[in-house]
């Protein structure tokens, strides 16, 4: 029985495909009239975000809320985590208030980790500096899972982008290798990750050779934020050897696919048109984020936990 | 006649040698070493080892500037326990040892200490790496050792300066905290298999070896007197092994920390394993150790460094690096070096006191000299077969930063002297 | 096996296949209907329910999980087969509903597969009848699919031992049992091999 969700390393090939198939039994509760159970009713999830991120915070919410859970949210900025206040104040004041599950989201790899060593909640690892990000891979796999069926097996994935900075990237890449699936990391090598010799994928600084090779391009957002200039020598050479024009698109096989984590840079990782094409399941993504978090929430929380 | 103490039942082991015999110490220094000695006072040394003080290069003491993780005084005491009767406290406090008040006040403080605290001095202005320290003046005050520890002093021609110019103090010693700012800002952890894996950013092993290179030309060029602090990569071993061999003058150091513990420690996130130079690789923990056995590295040191709970208490790439360490750096070494058999006792004791005591010129003030009759009685009594567990809880230091809690150590310090006069006795500090 | 699980040091997860509450010590003590006991059952439940209902039109037979859903095609081709009329069918997973969530281990068995149920009358259909808890998470889940016009329950067994105020319109076989008992019911198309239903209970020797 899982107590975190911190990791994909923490969950076996089996745990992933047993949280794939009840994401799926989660997305007809959430294609229901009334899109609610009350699975967890009288549960509390707190969410704890240090980073700002409306889109993955509301989808969490919006999981608990469907599983009758109640929920609180304490974002950075706002009056709730009061600057200064350090970290484990902060989660101990949560903590008092009486919490089953804290979803955190921080700048810091492995805050998750020492927050889950100073309460008893269980700690949902909502995305933690380039670490990991495990629902975003398990809502990819999902989505996948849902266009083509259950089998990953010989799926040959192109992860392009940022890989070295990237969360998304971490669990990604730990998710696909585990269901079978066979990856590329494209990018700069200065994008790619140190010791890359030591990760069970191939890498490629040509993304025009790796596109016919493909089912799946997995884009990620380049960080305009995080001086990204530092790396490479502007976003438009980024885009003239990186990015997904519709003119790289049409190098796909006819049936490949094309994904993001969100939020998307249109027109540099990007473009718009390729991102609103008809090889993008894009929007699909966003749409498996809620019941994907429901299956973890519930998973936690309600299939079984220390006998009362 | 004054009150004497005698040692008895041990073995007593230094540069010298090794023989059975007693130690009897009277007005703080050896009056006696023999067997069958009697005295006014009688410590118990049988199965233990009498050795020479062990000697500390590298420890922060923290004061002045944070005193609630640790103290001259508690320092001192931790160091004691460990079997130390000299340490040289490292210059980045706050203010930082670069002036003669801040250096004379650590000096007063050290004074009424249970250890002899040495003080360093900075070798440029505020560690800023920019102009050099008023090193003749902190000199004139005894400090022999000159580092921006904590910092690097990046750029080469502040380096060449500052070895040349401390040829001009006799025994100055410009020891480098080698780590080139510009390739390891931002990192928290060893650049490598695992800092790829957890997604922290990396101090990779060539900001090490970069310096060490660059060093190692810059003391040829200039004849100065370089001592490496912490050496932790496989690359800047060889290269300081290398530059021995053509008949440099050059010292290292390397600490207790660096010959037992992998960057794979930090799988967990947990800060207690996170220092600056980072956790390395097998493959340098074994060029360490390699280097301590063959004499490359001359010296273990500490680089003992308190943090308090709140501070270490915090998501890994936000908290302070540094680890507690003179506590267990004698027991690391008989547990981890000596019982394996890579180290002969003698080589170890070597390397903890009276190879280190050559460096910081304390073999003058006593320190690491020959267990003889004359020499200041600063001595430390070991039982190598004393097994015991290492609890945070019950070290002196006012910090409880180690990252050996629940560790199984064989080898402890029963009893430490300092002048003559027993600071910690069956395993308790006295004051 | 991926790379990833020979790194992994070993899934936890409960098995999916439903495994007897006893750890295996139980024996079995009697063999209470066979295949044939059983048919007759199906075809008379199937009869009761037509006769109650005034015929199949506007039913929907809703199949509890993890047997439910394979006594109602049972039911729905009895009724089929003498009222030459198709029956509706569904089959709901209760475990998101069930009162002992956080008390012990839940785990869904089965997509919840259920037609438009306003204003129709639904037969809710289990194996067996206990304490209640399983109708009862049953009907809250129903109610959250629509307004049925009525709700009716249909089971093969009612062994006893209420702990709700729960009652079956329709029983296949009324048995009386000790609450540490456990009544079995293999159905060929669930649990293979014959059908059957059985008591099973502690051995002998551990009788108090």
């Amino acid at each position: 029985m899982m107590q975190h969700l911190l990791s994909i390393d923490d969950l076996s090939r089996a745990d992933i495909e047993q949280l794939l198939e009840l994401s799926e039994l989660f997305v007809e509760v959430t294609q229901r009239d009334i899109p609610k159970v009350p699975a967890l009713r009288g549960k509390t999830v707190v969410s704890l975000f240090y980073e700002d991120s409306t889109r993955t915070r509301l989808s969490f919410e919006t999981a608990a809320k469907r599983l009758s859970a109640d929920t609180m949210t304490f974002t950075v900025g706002s009056s709730s985590v009061r600057k200064g206040e350090s970290l484990r104040d902060t989660v101990q004041t949560i903590e008092a208030m009486g919490v089953d599950a804290v979803v955190v989201r921080h700048s810091a790899a492995g805050a998750p980790h020492r927050i889950a060593t100073w309460i008893d909640a269980a700690i949902v690892n909502a995305g933690d500096g380039a670490h990991e990000h495990p629902t975003q891979a398990l809502l990819d796999l999902l989505t996948l899972r849902r266009h083509r069926g259950p089998s990953f097996d010989g799926l040959h994935v192109a992860i392009v982008g940022d890989v070295r900075r990237s969360r998304v990237a971490r669990s990604g890449v730990k998710a696909l290798v585990a269901m079978g699936a066979r990856v590329t990391l494209v990018g700069p090598p200065t994008l790619l990750p140190e010791a890359l010799e030591t990760w069970p994928v191939e890498a490629n600084d040509d993304l025009d050779a790796v596109l016919p090779e493909v089912d799946v391009v997995y884009l990620l957002r380049i960080q305009r934020e995080r001086g990204a200039g530092a790396l490479f020598p502007s976003l438009r050479e980024y885009t003239t050897r990186y990015g997904l024009t519709a003119a790289r698109a049409t190098r796909l096989r006819p049936d490949a696919l094309i994904m993001h984590p969100g939020p998307m840079n249109r027109g540099v990782e990007i473009a718009a048109e390729v991102a609103d094409g008809p090889a993008s399941i894009i929007t699909q993504q966003v749409a498996n984020g809620v019941a994907v978090r429901m299956a973890v929430l519930w998973s936690l929380l309600g299939s079984g936990g220390p006998v009362v | 006649m004054s009150e004497s103490l005698v040692i008895k039942g041990g073995r007593v082991v230094d540069a010298t040698g090794e023989r059975v015999a007693d130690v009897l110490v009277r007005d703080g220094v050896i009056a006696e070493v023999a067997e069958g000695l009697d005295g006014n006072r009688v410590l118990d040394g049988s199965g233990c080892v009498v050795a020479p003080g062990l000697v500390d290069l590298h420890a922060h003491l923290r004061e002045p500037g944070d005193e609630e993780a640790e103290t001259i005084e508690t320092g001192a005491r931790a160091a004691a326990l460990g079997g130390f009767t000299a340490v040289v406290a490292m210059p980045n406090t706050d203010p930082p040892l670069d002036d003669a008040a801040v250096v004379g006040s650590v000096l007063a403080k050290g004074a009424r200490a249970v250890c002899d605290v040495v003080s360093s001095g900075c070798i440029t202005r505020g560690r800023a790496g920019a102009e050099l320290a008023p090193m003749g003046e902190l000199h004139s005050l005894g400090v022999r050792i000159f580092t921006d520890d904590g910092a690097c002093v990046t750029e080469a021609g502040v380096m060449r300066r500052a070895l040349e110019y401390a040829r001009s103090l006799p025994g100055a010693v410009i020891a480098q905290h080698a780590e080139d700012a510009s390739l390891a800002a931002g990192g928290h952890m060893h650049e490598g298999e695992w800092s790829s894996r957890l997604g922290i950013p990396g101090r990779p092993a060539a900001a090490e070896s970069a310096i060490v290179a660059r060093d190692l030309l810059l003391a040829e060029l200039t004849g100065g007197r370089l001592h490496f602090l912490h050496l932790s990569t496989a690359a800047a071993v060889d290269m300081v092994r290398e530059a021995k061999a053509r008949g440099m003058r050059v010292t290292a150091e390397a600490t207790p920390h660096h010959f037992t513990l992998t960057d794979a420690a930090c799988a967990g996130f947990d800060p207690a394993y996170k220092v600056h130079p980072p956790l390395r690789s097998d493959v340098d923990v074994e060029a360490i150790r390699a280097g301590l056995a063959d004499g490359t590295i001359d010296a273990i040191a500490t680089d003992h460094a308190p943090h308090t709970p709140e501070a270490k208490e915090r998501p890994f790439e936000e908290a302070p690096p540094g680890m507690l360490g003179l506590e267990t750096a004698a027991a690391l070494t008989l547990t981890e070096l000596v019982e394996p058999g890579l180290l002969t006792l003698a080589e170890a004791l070597a390397v903890l006191s009276w190879r280190p005591a050559a460096i910081a010129g304390l073999d003058a003030r006593g320190h690491g000299g020959p267990v003889e009759p004359g020499r200041p009685a600063n001595l430390c009594v070991i039982d190598p077969a004393r097994a015991w567990e290492v609890d945070p809880g019950r070290l002196a230091s006012r910090a409880r930063n180690t990252p050996y809690a629940g560790r199984k150590l064989t080898g402890r310090v029963r009893h430490t002297l300092l002048r003559g006069e027993p600071v910690v006795l069956d395993g308790e500090a006295l004051r | 096996m991926t790379a990833h699980d020979a790194a992994y040091p070993g899934g936890t997860q409960p098995s999916r296949t439903s495994t007897t509450p006893d750890g295996g010590r139980f024996v079995l003590r009697t063999r209470v209907f066979d295949a044939d006991d059983l048919r007759r059952a199906h075809t008379r439940i199937a009869h009761e329910i037509v006769e109650r209902n005034h015929g199949a039109t506007d039913l929907v037979l809703v199949g509890l999980y993890t047997r439910g859903p394979a006594v109602a095609r049972r039911l729905a081709s009895a009724i089929e087969s003498f009222e030459s009329v198709a029956v509706a069918l569904g089959a709901l997973d209760v475990a998101f509903y069930r009162d002992d969530i956080g008390l012990r281990p839940v785990q869904p068995l089965g997509p919840t597969e259920v037609p438009d149920v306003t204003g129709r009358v639904v037969v809710l259909v289990d194996d067996v009848l206990f304490t209640g808890r399983t109708a009862r998470a049953a009907l809250d889940a129903l109610t959250e699919l629509g307004r049925p016009r009525s709700v009716q329950l249909a089971v093969l067994v009612d062994r006893g031992h209420r702990q709700i105020p729960i009652r079956a319109d329709f029983v296949g076989k009324n048995l009386p049992t000790k609450e540490t008992e456990d009544v079995r019911v293999r159905l060929a198309e669930v649990d293979g091999g014959e059908d059957g239903i059985e008591i099973w209970g502690p051995p002998a020797t551990e009788d108090a």
